[in-house]
């Protein structure tokens, strides 16, 4: 049945607090959740106070100024910091998203950030995306087709092909929709999630792939696909403004136009 | 201990191949319940259930029983796709899981054909 109580040490409990220095004039705080699964303590939400004016725009900015200047051991993952690795997803004023592309100054009052939700957690901001992942391969995102590549080696596809792709290539997988989709946290075991389907959907709707029958075969399952029950939250969440809600639907559309 | 690889996990036991007949259905009936809910909406407002003479007299009509056990079947069939996938989503303990499931099942085919033996009981038997 649906856990109502969480095991006994994964509350989350008021941990440190770190002041801004005395002369700082546009404090905001920060509260950021922590958690060791090695150390056997409970999680903490540890509350940092920056400085405004002594950092830069985004809330990843603020991430790396505490980890460089106040605390060293807390973990994220960052790369990029432009938006296009998908590195620092997570959940910030109770919203996935990048925390490269998220503004300070879109939220009000305290920055909470916590991990993508739902997702076994390695350390602090850490989650752990092998499942998705391994999701992601069981798709086999890549080209998949019997004729032979042409002599000049390469596979056309004239600009209207081209432009079904828009809106799917773009993803870069951090998996904010899947992590804020309530069927992937109940079902993610069977369900593929919506960044996974969005994927899918960029290999069908690809002119140059030869296998979307074969692709179909192995999405029309009750819950692999059929769990999205169109509640719009990957949609919502995408930092990067793309729609895999769209993208499923697309996908039940070419299995109920297989049928009849 | 698990030692199996994310991947053969993930892959499990295959696509069932199937799914899509449930969405669809669940869709068309979804479809077919909104011209049947307003028909018997408007029923009702018309007073054609103001009291046994009234309802006897309107199910007795060769349109209005068709109208009704086509209701009844369409409501019936929308109601356990809807509620199966709630079961499916929410109990993760198999064995409730599928004992909910044909309880669901169960209970909605008992009442449907209940209430189509009725509806038949009125047209052909005036009872």
């Amino acid at each position: 049945m649906v856990e109502f109580n969480l095991p006994a040490n994964s509350v989350v409990k008021e941990g440190k607090s770190f002041s801004a220095p005395a002369d700082a004039k546009n404090v905001r705080s920060f509260k950021i959740y922590r958690f060791d699964p090695d150390s056997g303590d409970n999680p903490r939400t540890d509350t940092y106070d920056i400085d405004l004016d002594k950092c830069g725009p985004m809330v990843l900015d603020a991430l790396i100024k505490i980890k460089n200047e106040i605390d060293a051991t807390l973990t994220f993952r960052r790369s990029c910091r432009e938006g296009i690795c998908g590195s620092c997803a997570m959940n910030i004023d109770g919203r996935n998203t990048l925390a490269c592309l998220k503004p300070i100054e879109d939220i009000k009052g305290e920055v909470k950030i916590y991990p993508l939700p739902h997702m076994p957690v390695v350390k602090d901001l850490v989650p752990d995306l092998s499942q998705p992942y391994a999701q992601l391969a069981s798709i086999e995102p890549w080209l998949k087709a019997d004729s032979p590549t042409p002599p000049d080696g390469e596979r056309l596809q004239s600009r209207e092909e081209r432009a079904k792709l828009d809106g799917l290539w773009e993803c870069i997988l951090c998996f904010s929709c899947s992590t804020a989709c309530p069927s992937y946290w109940w079902n993610s075991d069977r369900y593929l999630g919506p960044a996974v389907l969005l994927q899918a959907y960029r290999w069908l709707a690809d002119s140059r792939d030869e296998y979307t029958g074969e692709r179909l075969d192995a999405l029309e399952d009750p819950f692999r696909l059929y769990r999205c029950h169109t509640i719009m939250n990957c949609t919502n969440t995408c930092p990067k403004g793309l729609n895999p809600a769209l993208a499923i639907t697309e996908i039940k559309k070419m299995i109920a136009e297989r049928r009849a | 201990m698990k030692m199996q690889s994310d991947l053969g996990r993930v892959r499990g036991l295959g696509s069932a191949k199937s799914g899509s007949s449930h969405w669809w259905t669940q869709r068309v009936t979804a479809a077919a319940n909104l011209p049947l809910g307003i028909w018997f909406i408007l029923s009702i407002l018309a007073g054609h259930t103001a009291d046994y003479d009234a309802v006897h007299a309107w199910l007795s009509s060769y349109f209005h029983s068709t109208m009704m056990i086509l209701m009844i079947v369409s409501v019936a069939v929308h109601f356990t796709h809807g509620l199966q996938v709630v079961i499916e989503d929410y109990v993760h303990n198999r064995k409730a899981e599928v004992i909910s499931l044909m309880l669901i099942k169960a209970v909605a085919a008992f009442l449907s054909v209940a209430a189509i033996v009725s509806v038949l009981r009125i047209v052909f038997a005036g009872a």
